[in-house]
């Protein structure tokens, strides 16, 4: 299983990397190179800090090779604002649109006696039917670590509370989107990203 | 529902993980990649390294020891000691850490702090902050004083003053040790964890002082901590993460569970 991972600038891979490896994939690493997301069999985009730096994602024509990729039914994993990317946009950057694969915008947490960013491990409510969260009980814990988050829609393939219930993740054919860090989320990340690689096209 | 963390921490010195009572008389307590992998197989929540004789020629040492622990850890995994630059950082970060602990450094150069960020995120700053009571003091918590050097020297500044500083310069967490429960196992100092905590909308991370599960239990309640950091009870096989959560959660603590 070849993973083709894309960079653009946003945070740190090596975790992501070192994690798709120890789970049997080969990677390769893109900021730009069009042809390695042309012939992708997997992709996965991850992502830190600020919905802004997806900005780079239109100037390489990223954008446009991973929605054609997608198109072609190339499984997709978006994670943190990686799965954010996947949205009209977020309130975050409100001049810098997604992709627009969900119509939905992300917005901040609203202020009150919880502390914003959501830090920390939280649990899980999977929604039936979700390829990502087969095998994963209602209740299982993941890493998050966000100020930003989606909707609960049609889409969402498992919710989590904090201040309000949000989309822990998105699932709609081949595209998938997790707000946590599965790379960093012991048994129940390692299974949940084995589940994207054994996916079928 | 979200989680109060147990942090395990590893003190490194020469590439090995050590033990001492407030950062003297240190013990040796075994190979830092083992040991983080047994505290993460024990249900930890996280894992700190800190290079605690951080030095040039260390730096190199403390890399090779986090690319070795990082290999097999799929938990945050959070390097400090001698990070002074964001180059420092980045190295760390390629080495496998998911967060930096900056000390002395974010002191001397408050922008290092946004430097980081800018280029990681800001989840990847923790802004370690060695504090002490000041007894003199009209409000011994509210002027609680900052201090370098391994609790040495003081550096003029307020606690709460430099934690709030540091959230607005960027910083994801921050990791509040009370120089004075250090290695005493005698309890977390959860007034001026509270009072650090209330202070900042950024997770607060408490540190010295743990040695019972009660310890746990008032931090997360009485000081407001959203996580709580031990070293020498795992150490030598006095308890677990796991074990000490499964009490927690008998006193109505949220942790993670089954881990």
């Amino acid at each position: 299983m070849r993973v083709t991972v894309i960079d653009y600038k946003a945070g740190n891979l090596t975790s992501v990397l070192k994690t798709l490896h120890h789970l049997g994939a080969e990677t390769q690493v893109t900021d730009g190179d069009l042809s390695l997301v042309g012939s992708a069999e997997r992709i996965v985009l991850p992502g830190v800090g600020h919905f802004a730096a997806t900005e780079r994602l239109d100037s390489t024509g990223l954008t446009g090779a991973i929605r054609a990729a997608i198109a072609h039914g190339v499984p997709f994993l978006g994670i943190c604002v990686g799965m954010q990317w996947l949205y009209a946009g977020s309130t975050e950057a409100p001049s810098q649109p997604g992709l627009g694969f969900f119509s939905e915008t992300c917005t901040r947490f609203p202020e009150g006696h919880e502390k914003v960013p959501h830090v920390g491990w939280n649990s899980l409510e999977p929604l039936p039917g979700s390829r990502l969260f087969a095998g994963i009980e209602p209740g299982e814990y993941v890493y998050f670590t966000h100020s930003f988050k989606g909707p609960v829609t049609q889409d969402t393939a498992a919710t989590t509370h904090y201040i309000e219930p949000f989309a822990a993740a998105v699932e709609r054919n081949n595209v998938f989107g997790v707000q946590f860090h599965p790379e960093k989320s012991g048994a129940t990340g390692l299974k949940i990203l084995k589940n994207f690689l054994e996916v079928s096209r | 529902m979200l989680t109060k963390r147990i942090i395990a921490c590893l003190d490194v010195h020469a590439g090995r993980v050590v033990k001492g009572v407030q950062f003297i008389d240190l013990v040796d307590a075994g190979d830092p990649a083992t040991q983080a992998e047994r505290h993460a197989r024990e249900g930890a929540d996280e894992i700190v390294m800190l290079d605690i004789t951080a030095t040039h020629e260390g730096r190199q040492t403390l890399l090779d020891t986090v690319r070795r622990t990082a290999k097999e850890l799929f938990i945050p995994f959070c390097v400090g000691g001698g990070i002074k630059s964001a180059r420092d950082a980045e190295e760390a970060f390629t080495a496998g850490a998911d967060k930096v602990s900056i000390n002395s450094a974010a002191l001397a150069n408050p922008a290092l702090i946004s430097a980081i960020g800018a280029s990681f995120g800001a989840q990847a700053v923790v802004v370690a902050i060695d504090a002490r009571r000041d007894p003199a003091a009209k409000d011994p918590i509210r002027d609680a004083q900052v201090f370098v050097h391994g609790g040495r020297k003081p550096v003029g500044r307020r606690v709460v003053e430099w934690a709030r500083e540091a959230e607005d310069r960027g910083a994801g967490e921050i990791l509040l040790t009370a120089m004075d429960c250090d290695g005493t196992r005698a309890g977390f100092d959860c007034e001026l964890t509270a009072a650090v905590s209330e202070s900042v909308s950024i997770p607060v991370i408490a540190s010295g002082g743990a040695g019972t599960v009660a310890h746990f239990a008032q931090v997360f309640a009485r000081g407001k901590a959203d996580a709580a950091l031990a070293a020498s009870i795992f150490h030598f096989g006095i308890s677990t993460s796991r074990s000490l959560k499964q009490q927690l959660e008998k006193s109505g603590v949220a942790v993670r569970l089954p881990c």
